[in-house]
C-alpha cells in the first residue's frame, strides 16, 4: 500500500518537470508546445482517493487502484451520461481514463459518496 | 432433584440450565408458557421467542466477499440461518448488502442459501447490491415486495405495519444515504391511515440517523421520515450497514443497527480505523456476527434481542 502510494506521488512529481520544461521552451522562444501527457496513479486507500486533487496535462491517463477490502467506484459528477464511470472495483482492481479535454473534473465513489476527488486538466 | 429441575425450568438462567444439562440426560427441556409446558431445544433456549408475534432480522450477508476478515461468508450465513431456525419466527427481514459486488452469481448463491431458512423473507437493498444499476438486478431477484418504481414497500402482518425503505440509490457526491422526496411523500401517504396504536416497523439498510458523518454512516434526509413516526405509540427502525449493534431512542421511536452475518466493522470514528471490514482472530469471528429477534407483545410494545453466532 505504501509502495503504491509512493508510486502515485512519484508520478505526480514527474508531471511537474514536464510542465516546467514546456514553460522553459516557450521562454527560450521555441514554438510553444503543451506539456506532454502523463500517466498518473491514484490509490484508493481507507475510503479516500490519494491524491484527492490531481493536476495533469491534457491527454494524460489516470489509473485508479483500489487497495481496500471494500469495493469502490470512480464516477464523474453531474448528470448522465457520465464522462467516466468505472464498474465495481474490488480489491486491487484498476480503472483507467484518459483526459483529452482541459477542465476541472470532479468525481466520487457512488457506493461511498463521501469519497470525492478532482482531476484538473490543463 | 426433580423439584429443583422444575424451578430451573420456570426461570432458566443460563448457568442453571447448563448445570441441568450436565445433570440430566434429556436432549429436550420444557418451558412453561401460560401454564402449558412446551418443549424447546437446548441450543435455542436462551434465544426462544417470547412475544405474541416474533420475526427476525439478518443483515449484511456480503455473499461474494473473499478477504481475510471472513473468507467464507456463505458458511457464516448458513450458521446465522441455523440460529434463526431455532426460533422459528413468523418472517425474516434482510436489511441489505445481500451481495458484496452486485454480481449475478452472488445473488444466485445468496438466494440458494436463503432458501434453506424456509421462511417468508422481505428484503431491502444495501449499497453493495445496487452498484451501477440502481438496484435493477437486485429487485429482479429479491424484489417480490416491490410495489413502487423506487422499490420501497409496506405490508401488514401480525398486527404490525412493516415499511421497507430504500436509502442506497441515487447517492449524491459528498452525501450520506438518501431517501428522496418521492419516497418521503409515499411514506406520508402510507402512514396516513394508520392508528397511533399500530406498531410500526421500518427497515432500511443505512442507519436512519447519523452514526458517523465522516464514515458515511447515516441518511441525509432521515429526519422527515423519523418525524412521521413520532405519533405512533411504538415505532421501531431496523437498520444494517455498520455491522454492529448501536441504538438510538427518540421518544417512542427506537432505532437500532444490526450485526452482520459476514464480518465486523470498527466502532464509529475509532482513531486510525475506517469504515471497512475489520479482521478479528478466526476463533473470535462468530462472537462479532449475529442475528436479531424481534418480539411483539400486544399493547406492550416491541423488544429487540441481538444474539451473536457464538452465543
Amino acid at each position: 500500500m505504501s509502495a503504491l502510494r509512493r508510486t502515485a506521488s512519484l508520478a505526480a512529481t514527474v508531471a511537474l518537470p514536464l510542465l516546467l520544461g514546456a514553460g522553459a521552451g516557450s521562454w527560450l522562444g521555441w514554438h510553444s508546445v503543451a506539456a506532454a501527457p502523463a500517466a498518473v496513479d491514484v490509490v484508493i486507500d481507507n475510503f479516500a482517493f490519494g491524491p484527492a486533487t490531481l493536476t495533469v496535462p491534457r491527454g494524460s491517463t489516470v489509473t485508479w487502484t483500489n487497495k481496500d477490502d471494500d469495493p469502490h467506484t470512480v464516477v464523474s459528477d453531474g448528470a448522465d451520461p457520465k464522462l467516466f464511470k468505472s464498474g465495481a472495483l474490488d480489491t486491487d482492481d484498476h480503472f483507467t481514463f484518459t483526459f483529452n479535454d482541459a477542465g476541472t473534473f470532479k468525481y466520487f465513489c457512488t457506493i461511498h459518496p463521501r469519497m470525492q476527488g478532482t482531476v484538473i486538466v490543463q | 432433584m426433580a423439584v429443583e429441575m422444575k424451578s430451573q425450568q420456570l426461570h432458566p438462567g443460563r448457568r442453571k440450565l447448563l448445570k441441568c444439562m450436565m445433570a440430566g440426560s434429556a436432549g429436550v427441556l420444557w418451558s412453561v408458557v401460560g401454564g402449558v409446558p412446551t418443549p424447546f431445544s437446548l441450543a435455542g433456549e436462551a434465544f426462544a421467542a417470547t412475544g405474541d408475534f416474533t420475526f427476525m432480522q439478518i443483515s449484511d450477508t456480503h455473499i461474494g466477499f473473499k478477504a481475510a476478515a471472513n473468507p467464507d461468508p456463505a458458511g457464516t450465513l448458513k450458521d446465522a440461518l441455523a440460529k434463526v431456525g431455532t426460533v422459528k419466527p413468523s418472517l425474516l427481514l434482510h436489511t441489505g448488502d445481500v451481495s458484496h459486488l452486485t454480481k449475478p452469481e452472488e445473488f444466485e448463491m445468496a438466494a440458494q442459501i436463503m432458501k434453506l431458512a424456509g421462511l417468508e423473507t422481505h428484503y431491502v437493498p444495501g449499497e453493495h447490491d445496487t452498484i451501477n444499476d440502481n438496484g435493477k438486478s437486485f429487485f429482479e431477484r429479491f424484489g417480490h415486495d416491490k410495489r413502487t418504481e423506487g422499490g420501497w414497500y409496506s405490508f401488514d402482518q401480525g398486527g404490525v405495519h412493516f415499511v421497507g425503505l430504500v436509502n442506497v440509490v441515487n447517492l449524491r457526491p459528498g452525501g450520506l444515504g438518501y431517501l428522496g422526496p418521492d419516497q418521503l411523500a409515499w411514506l406520508t401517504a402510507d402512514l396516513k391511515g394508520k392508528t397511533a396504536s399500530t406498531p410500526i416497523v421500518v427497515f432500511a439498510h443505512m442507519p436512519l440517523w447519523t452514526v458517523s458523518a465522516a464514515w458515511g454512516w447515516g441518511t441525509d434526509d432521515a429526519a422527515p421520515a423519523i418525524e412521521q413516526l413520532k405519533r405512533f405509540g411504538s415505532a421501531t427502525v431496523l437498520n444494517g450497514h455498520i455491522h454492529q449493534v448501536i441504538q438510538k431512542v427518540e421518544g417512542n421511536v427506537k432505532l437500532q443497527t444490526a450485526y452482520s452475518t459476514a464480518f465486523p466493522q470498527a466502532a464509529p470514528d475509532t482513531p486510525g480505523a475506517g469504515p471497512g471490514p475489520l479482521k478479528v482472530a478466526a476463533e473470535q469471528l462468530k462472537s462479532v456476527l449475529g442475528v436479531r429477534r424481534v418480539d411483539v407483545v400486544r399493547d406492550k410494545g416491541v423488544t429487540l434481542t441481538d444474539a451473536t453466532l457464538a452465543a
